[in-house]
Order: structure tokens, then sequence, then C-alpha cells
């Protein structure tokens, strides 16, 4: 935190007040009952994403960011919610996504998830120039609530987008951690995230095709 | 040498292209040459002493990269043959789509496989092990069927959630060394090596935990190998080979990566103790599944799942032969089970069935890839004069020589409770009297002969290794950090 002053000046906070709202709009997507607002959450997690992605390139003065925050923006904010998007409205039936567990448990399941991740993380001996240290903590809740997400919900949509909303998680981490990253590096992975989200959408609609339904329920038959 | 580095990196991907649109005559020719080919290249480079670099550095190849370099690419060789006697499409238009759909993919996920030892530095390795990835998973679900569908949603979603932890992992060793070597350096291993030894512990800790959780979900380590038998079986049989023998290991080779780092920043204690835990689960989960299976792919799923335990518990030994014999194990197990997998590819096109209560007497049904299918179960079973028998004897031997005599023991206790698993259930299949309803004969010649190339491999590497070979795993061991 050297570069910002270690006394909590206006932009940490600012910067802690993006992460957060990451958090949150997982806590969203985790509770909310339509595939497609769950996905125009996404959108909004991807968006504050690319925000701090930004707000780290200009206080940093690192000029690569801000590519990577525009790609970020154009894939992740656009590109995959509107293929996930295409898909549900095309499907028509159960757009209502479903869950294992009463929506109280699974709420209080993340909080116990993201206390964890914050205070845990927070207590790793790391010294960002970039962002405060409770971003790495946040991005860890949001891993954690991500693979919650995709535990308990079984429709292949919240599935794909816990998986994509983990990739935001580890996002955030990356401008805690690794700012000044290659960009090669940062381009590659955001290739990938593309390729993926081809696979997604492909195996969605195979799925959908096969039984009808974007539930997992029928997923049941390959055990032991 | 640099320029077989580029050869091996371009020419599965030009062919892999080339499939889409030359007739499949010509894709199946291609497949073979290139899988010939890259094996040929990777050999070449077995007696280097040197670390070969390519494209101004992007590209390295030390002795630890040639071992899994030369175990894919040999798996690229042998699948290609069977692949050409497995695809034989009726005359519909669909079906030849569907052939060369199938060879492109193959050439493809081959050269993905292969680009992940070969690229330099953590970050190019995850993305290597990604790309390998998106390609099976494709591959996985190209059959079309509902359980086709089902192992590949399974499989995309867990290994993608992996590979995202490994990710993680990735940052935190970029954070850990960027505390050395300053802001916006290249991940390059020898950079990395260096500077390790100064590197915050605590994080470099984290970093190899979550390696380890996260590349060892695509290895197949209990508790997050779910999706391996699924996969495993619902693919198509020459993926599934290459499933085994070549993309689990490749996922090892990402975890040895770390491991590598992780030793000279903190001493070998805890990477030891973190794969004794997960090879231990691995171990003991598969010995006990592979005695309760109907699935024939599915046991050899469980089998693999059993193998990258040995290599987990090897590596935790720590001891500079144990080290010899896990990189050995690599190759044998990749000879072993894609024979063994080529043999399973046999018997259910002769039977039609994967369900082992309804294959009877296939040793009789198939004059030849019925013994050596049965062979591969013994290999695989570490029986000697096979490769598995000689890596085996060799982690247990340097498990002894550590003094980790106990766990020498339930090692041994845990592989043999495996070996009567695959056995009993191969025994049942193979050797009982086959029906009248089945005419003996073989189902094509190159799927038959595909089974020779592992078994020869699987003797030569379990009777006399080449002292070339035996050089290029000492070295590579000491590049572990295996100290005499």
């Amino acid at each position: 935190m050297a570069a910002l002053g270690t006394s909590p000046s206006t932009l940490t906070d600012a910067a802690d007040v993006i992460a957060l709202l990451v958090l949150l709009s997982e806590f969203a997507m985790l509770r909310s009952s339509l595939s497609r607002s769950q996905v125009r959450l996404y959108g909004f997690q991807s968006l504050c994403v690319s925000v701090l992605a930004g707000f780290v390139a200009a206080t940093q003065h690192i000029g690569e960011l801000y590519g990577l925050m525009g790609l970020s923006f154009v894939l992740k904010v656009i590109v995959v919610p509107m293929v996930i998007l295409r898909l549900v409205r095309e499907v028509r039936v159960d757009v209502t996504a479903s869950h294992r567990l009463g929506v109280a448990t699974m709420v209080l399941l993340a909080i116990v998830l993201s206390v964890f991740g914050v205070f845990v993380v927070g207590r790793l001996p790391v010294h960002s120039h970039s962002l405060p240290i409770l971003a790495l903590g946040l991005a860890a809740a949001v891993i954690l609530v991500a693979f919650l997400l995709v535990i308990v919900r079984n429709d292949v949509v919240s599935q794909a987008i816990g998986f994509f909303s983990l990739e935001n998680g580890v996002s955030v981490a990356s401008l805690v951690l690794a700012a000044g990253l290659p960009l090669i590096v940062e381009v590659a992975f955001l290739f990938d995230l593309l390729v993926a989200v081809v696979v997604f959408g492909l195996l969605m609609r195979v799925h959908q095709g096969r039984s009808r339904t974007l539930s997992t329920r029928a997923l049941d038959r390959l055990r032991g | 040498m640099g320029a077989i580095l580029v050869a091996i990196l371009v020419a599965p991907f030009v062919v892999s292209l080339a499939c889409l649109k030359v007739p499949l005559v010509v894709a199946k020719a291609l497949s073979l040459v290139s899988g010939a080919a890259s094996f040929g290249l990777a050999v070449a480079l077995v007696p280097s002493h040197e670390v070969t670099t390519a494209l101004s550095g992007w590209l390295r190849v030390d002795a630890l990269s040639v071992v899994f370099l030369v175990a894919v690419t040999f798996l690229y060789a042998a699948t290609a043959v069977f692949a050409v006697g497995y695809i034989q499409p009726g005359g519909g238009a669909a079906e030849v789509r569907y052939s060369r759909r199938f060879f492109a993919g193959l050439n493809l996920f081959a050269w993905a496989m292969a680009m992940t030892p070969i690229v330099n530095g953590l970050a190019l390795l995850w993305v290597a092990v990604e790309v390998t990835t998106v390609v099976s998973a494709l591959l996985v679900a190209i059959g079309d069927t509902d359980g086709a569908a089902e192992a590949a949603w399974k499989y995309v979603l867990i290994a993608s959630m992996g590979l995202g932890i490994a990710l993680l992992a990735t940052m935190f060793m970029y954070y850990a060394g960027s505390t050395v070597l300053g802001g916006s350096y290249e991940l390059f291993y020898s950079r990395l090596l260096g500077a390790a030894p100064r590197f915050p512990p605590e994080i470099v800790r984290l970093s190899f935990g979550l390696a380890v959780l996260g590349f060892g979900t695509k290895m197949g380590l209990v508790p997050v190998h779910t999706w391996l038998p699924d996969a495993h079986s619902e693919a198509p049989t020459p993926v599934s080979a290459l499933l085994s023998g070549a993309l689990l290991t490749v996922s090892f080779y990402a975890i040895l990566r770390f491991y590598q780092v992780t030793v000279r920043a903190i001493g070998p204690a805890f990477p030891r103790d973190v794969l004794l835990v997960f090879g231990l689960a691995s171990l003991v989960l598969a010995a006990l599944y592979l005695a309760s299976q109907r699935d024939l792919k599915r046991l050899l799923g469980y089998s693999s799942i059993e193998h990258m335990g040995i290599l987990a518990i090897g590596m935790s030994f720590s001891a500079p032969i144990a080290i010899v014999g896990v990189l050995l194990h690599v190759l044998a197990h990749a000879a072993a089970k894609s024979t063994a997998f080529f043999g399973a590819g046999n018997v259910i096109r002769k039977f039609g069935t994967k369900d082992m209560d309804r294959i009877q007497g296939a040793v009789g049904a198939l004059p030849l890839s019925g013994p050596m299918f049965l062979l591969a179960i013994l290999a695989l079973s570490a029986m000697p004069p096979f490769g598995i028998f000689r890596s085996e004897f060799l982690i247990v031997e340097g498990g002894l020589s550590t003094r980790a005599t106990a766990l020498s023991a339930v090692l041994i206790v845990l592989v043999t409770l495996a070996f009567f698993g695959l056995s009993w259930y191969a025994s049942q299949t193979l050797l009982t009297p086959t029906s009248d309803s089945v005419a003996p004969g073989e189902v094509s010649p190159w799927m038959a002969g595909s089974m020779v190339l592992g078994l020869l491999a699987l003797v030569v590497l379990g009777v006399h290794p080449p002292a070339q070979l035996s050089g290029l795993l000492e070295r590579a061991a000491a590049e572990l950090g295996a100290r005499r």
C-alpha cells in the first residue's frame, strides 16, 4: 500500500467499495432465482472488475492495464452475457434457476465462507502496491462463494455463471498480486476465457438438445 | 535443436487444420506421419545434455520436459495407429464429417499436450493446460450420446474450476517472485529457480498447496478426481487412452514445476506432506473402487487414479532413486494404460458393450488383441518383465532408503489390493469360455497393431532401459532437486 499512502485515503476506500460490489453481486447471483437476472448480475460484476482494472491502471500508471481493461470489458460485460442470454431466450423453458438448499441456508453458508476468506487471506504477508489487501480477501471470498454457487445450484446456466464469476474473483486477486504481469500472459488468459465461453455454450446447447431442459437433475447416470 | 521444438509445436497443429479439409484417407495418413514424426523428434532430444530453447526463450526444454514430451508423443503416435482402425465410417456424409472432426480434434489435443512441457514459464504452462481442457472436453462430447454429454459437462466444469485455482496458485507464485525480481517480469523457470531461495515462505507454501489442488483436479487426485471415471468411460477409446496416459501426466508435470520452485524456496518437507496426503487418498480410494466396477473403461479409469496416487507418493519419498522411479513410471504408465485402453477398445467393438457382465471369453474371441490386453493388465499390475514393475520397485526402494518403511509397506499393500480388483475383473471378461455366438477374429489389424507398440515399449523399459534414457531420467531427477 506504500504507493497509496499508509493511511486509508479516499482512493483506497473507493477501490475497497468496488471490490465489495464484486462480492455483493456474487451473493446476488447466488440467491437470484431467474437465470436472466443472474446473467445480468454477472455482467455487472464484470463491469466492476473492469473499473477496478482501470483504477489500478490510472493510479499505478500501467498503460498495458488499459488494454486489458478494454478487452475484459468487451469479453465479460458484452460477449459472455450475450451468448448466455441468447441461449436462455432460445430455450424458453425453465428460466427459473433451481437450488438444492433454502435461500437462507445458502446465504448463511456464503457469509461464513466470505468471513473465512476475508480474515484468513487478510493475515497473509502480502504488500501490494496496486490495491489494498482487503481486496485480496474479498477476491478470496468471491472465489469461495462461486464454488458454493456451482455446488448448490443445479442448472447449467448457474453452473457456467459460477465458473465465470470464479474467473472474476481470480481477476481481482491478480490485480492485487500481479498488476504488473506481462500483457501477453493476460491476453492469453482472456483468449482462454473466450474459448471457454465457446465450450460452455456448446455443451449447454448439447445438454439442452438432449434432455430438453437446462437442469442438471438428469445428469445422474454416471456414478460409482 | 531449437528447430525441433518449433516443429513439434507447428506440425500437429497444421495437420489438425488440414484434417478438416482433406479426404479421410489423407487425414489418417497425415495423423500417422505427424504422430510418428513428433515421437521421433522427441526421442532426438533425449541424448541432449543442454537446455534447448527457441523463439527467444518462450520455448524451453530441459531433461524433465523431455521425459514428458517423450510420453506424450509416444501416445500420440500409438493412438494415431489405433484411431486409423477405430474410425471406419460407413458411407453417410454425416459419418465422414464426424470422422474428419475426430481426427482434427485428436491432432489438436496431442498438439496442446505436447505444448505443455515445451513452453517456458508457469503462466504459459497454465495456458497450455487450459487449452488441453478445452480441446479434450469437446472430444469427450463428440460421441453425442447422453452419457458423453453428461461426462463432458462434469469434466469441463470441474476441470475449469480446478484450473481457476491453479491460476490463483500461479498469481501467488508471481507475487512471491515479484518480491525479489521486481514487478513485471516473465515467469520463466530459470529466473524463478534462481531467485526461489529468497521467496517469502508463506506465499510459496500457499501457492504450492493451491497448485496441487488445482492441477491435481486434472491429474485425477482424490478428492478432486470425480470427473475422471466418467470422462474416461464415455469418451471415444482413442481419446480415453490420451486422457489417461498423457493428459493426467502433463497435469502432473505442471505440479512438478511448482514442486521444483517450492523445494528450492522452502525445502522438501512441506511439498512432501501435501503430495503424500493426496497420493495416499487417491491410492486408497482407487484400490477400493477397483474392486467394484462393472464398466470396463471405468475400471481402467480408476486404475489411472491409482497410478497418479503412486506418482504423488513416489514424489513424497523425495529420495533420488524414488524420483527416478516416478519419472520412469510416467513413461511406463503411459505405455501400459494406452495399451490397456486399446485392448478395451478392441473388446468393446467386438462385443458391442462396455458392461463386463456381458463380455465373456475375450481371449478366445480376439486371438491377438485378447492376450495382449491380458498382458497389458498384468503390466499395469506391476508384473515383471514390464516397465511398471521396475518403476514401482525403484519407488519402494526409495521409500525404504529414506526410512519411510511403514509408508512403503502401505504402498505395497494398496497396490496389491488394486491388483486383485483389476485382475479379478479382467480375468472374468478375458479368460472365461467364449460363447459360440461370437466368431473368433480381430476387429481391425490397426487396432491390434497399436497394442504391439505399447507392449514393446513396456518390455524395453522393464528389461533394459537404454543408457541414454536412464541418463535422461537421472538428469531430470537432479533438476527436481534430488541430490545424491
